[in-house]
């Protein structure tokens, strides 16, 4: 299918190329177009109506629902909570991002174990139920509809995880020599026909972190944070990216805070 | 067991605007898997929709809807708090019936 | 139209069978999955069977759509109608395996306008085939997708 796409491509290329600008910007407006008509029946709110249900339901070996769980605005508090995450957490001493403040609840509240949270976090192939995890993530996010971004960043470590994520974000590595800034620190990058956020520019990495998670409608599937940064790894030909790693959680940190004041409207939908 | 839909009617005038979502994987019988085998069809053939108990809409799908169906339709005559009840079937005998109030 | 006339005049459900396999009524008038519709490869055969024989173009129907899909997976498609007593709505995609994709039966107050989305193996034409009146008229748009829908 890859191959349709190529043939779109040359079929702009060939055209004269005073009239190829123009053929580029109308294709970029129906895109866009196209994605205007997704937006309104977003299938990641069946996938956030299952996330609740799970929450509120008395789960794992302790029978214990989710509702007591503290993103960090106190216990069972989930308005606007994924807008102001990662963040410090006293009871476990170090930054968390929603997502392992999710699996970590598990764990003290479910008394599920890590290995068996971690040991297929993402669903696999198209088609198939999405993970409790996934959904979980999904329902959390979808209450901070309309929060602004603000990552605290008083804490010590907190600034820490900012100062990590960002060596993480230019350092270059790899088969390719490749650092997240090769694609996501300059402006007019794109990937087919999605344009790449600059996370130099606010307004780029708002772009960005206020719509993942998100629901893509290639994969049938609301993906997270995480398996974004995940799969950025893979693109990138890095070493695979652990699950809630130190590095993930520090990444996530330098996203937010280059994304400081936009709006969450997440999960989102995209191709 | 089917996930639930979400279902969404909006009172607008005198007009019902309904946003049905399906949670369906829509197989088309035209993929096949790692190992070669065709994957077999699976999808909604049919969803009604009756609005006190009365059908306002009676939609057939073929494998060509996309995964996760959404459908939108309208009607008139609809009052707040009146229910619209929607049920699906798919080309296993699966069937999942959801109902919501009009807002 | 039939089978409501059927119902009053107390027609059992072995009589309306018997109708059908004597071949007195069309298996489309009847609210149910239509196979033969559901297997056509092209816009006539779909029409044919739907009990029509050919659908008149028609400037009265309106396809939603967009001009260029980004995933041929999703492609939202709305149709309306302003056609006198439009009884029913198909959505086709003419490239696809088998063209037909949705129909949407309208019973009288609901309004002539649905919308859904639907997979596109490659660009091609979207047709909407409305029955109004007893008649099939067809509304075309062509779609293109950037990335087809059927492989992943």
């Amino acid at each position: 299918m890859k191959y349709k796409f190529a043939t779109f491509v040359v079929a702009i290329a060939t055209l004269p190329a005073a009239s190829m600008l123009g053929a580029q910007q109308d294709a970029q407006k129906e895109i866009e177009r196209y994605r205007q008509l997704l937006a309104d029946g977003n299938p990641a709110e069946l996938v956030e109506m299952r996330g609740e249900a799970l929450w509120k339901e008395k789960r794992g070996p302790k029978n214990a629902s989710l509702e007591q769980c503290d993103l960090g605005l106190g216990a069972g508090k989930l308005e606007g909570a994924y807008a102001q995450l990662p963040r410090y957490f006293a009871d476990v001493d170090r930054v968390m991002d929603a997502e392992s403040r999710i699996v970590h609840c598990q764990i003290a509240l479910q008394g599920f174990s890590k290995d068996e949270l971690s040991k297929r976090p993402y669903s696999l192939t198209q088609g198939e139920r999405q993970t409790d995890h996934e959904a979980l993530t999904a329902y959390v996010v979808g209450l901070s509809r309309g929060a602004k971004v603000a990552l605290p960043q008083a804490h010590p470590k907190e600034k820490e995880s900012y100062l990590r994520g960002e060596k993480m974000f230019f350092f270059k590595g790899g088969p390719y020599d490749f650092a997240c800034a090769t694609c996501h620190g300059v402006d007019g990058q794109r990937i087919r026909l999605q344009d790449l956020p600059n996370f130099q520019k606010a307004d780029n990495a708002q772009r960005a972190f206020t719509t993942w998670p998100a629901y893509r409608v290639s994969q049938g599937a609301v993906r997270t944070m995480q398996w974004r940064l995940y799969d950025c790894f893979r693109q990138q030909r890095f070493p695979e990216l652990a699950f809630l790693s130190p590095a993930s959680v520090d990444l996530i940190t330098y996203m937010g805070v280059k994304a400081q004041g936009g709006t969450m409207d997440s999960p989102a939908i995209k191709r | 067991m089917a996930d639930p839909m979400r279902i969404r009617a909006q009172l607008k005038g005198d007009t019902t605007e309904v946003r049905v979502l399906m949670a369906h994987v829509m197989e088309t019988g035209q993929r096949k898997d790692a190992a070669g085998a065709t994957i077999p069809a699976h999808y909604i053939q049919n969803v009604s929709a009756t609005h006190n108990g009365k059908s306002v809409l009676s939609a057939y799908f073929g494998p060509a809807v996309s995964q996760n169906p959404v459908m939108n339709f309208s009607f008139k005559g609809g009052a707040k708090g009146d229910k619209v009840v929607i049920t699906w079937t798919d080309n296993k005998g699966d069937k999942r019936t959801d109902e919501t109030a009009i807002a | 139209m039939q089978r409501r006339v059927v119902i009053k005049t107390g027609g059992s459900l072995a009589m309306i069978a018997a109708a059908i396999s004597a071949g007195v009524l069309p298996q489309s008038a009847f609210a149910s999955w239509n196979k033969n519709a559901f297997d056509a490869k092209n816009l006539n055969d779909v029409v044919k069977a739907m009990g029509g024989s050919t659908a008149e173009k028609s400037g009265d129907i309106a396809i939603t759509a967009p001009d260029i899909a980004e995933n041929g997976a999703v492609v939202p498609i709305a149709v309306a109608s302003k056609l006198a007593n439009t009884e029913s709505i198909a959505i086709l995609v003419e490239k696809n395996p088998s063209s037909l994709a949705a129909q949407f039966d309208i019973p009288g107050g609901t309004e002539a306008n649905v919308g859904t989305r639907v997979k596109m193996g490659q660009s091609s034409n979207v047709h909407a085939v409305v029955k109004a009146g007893g008649k099939y008229y067809v509304a075309t748009k062509e779609v293109k997708v950037t990335l087809g829908g059927c492989g992943g």
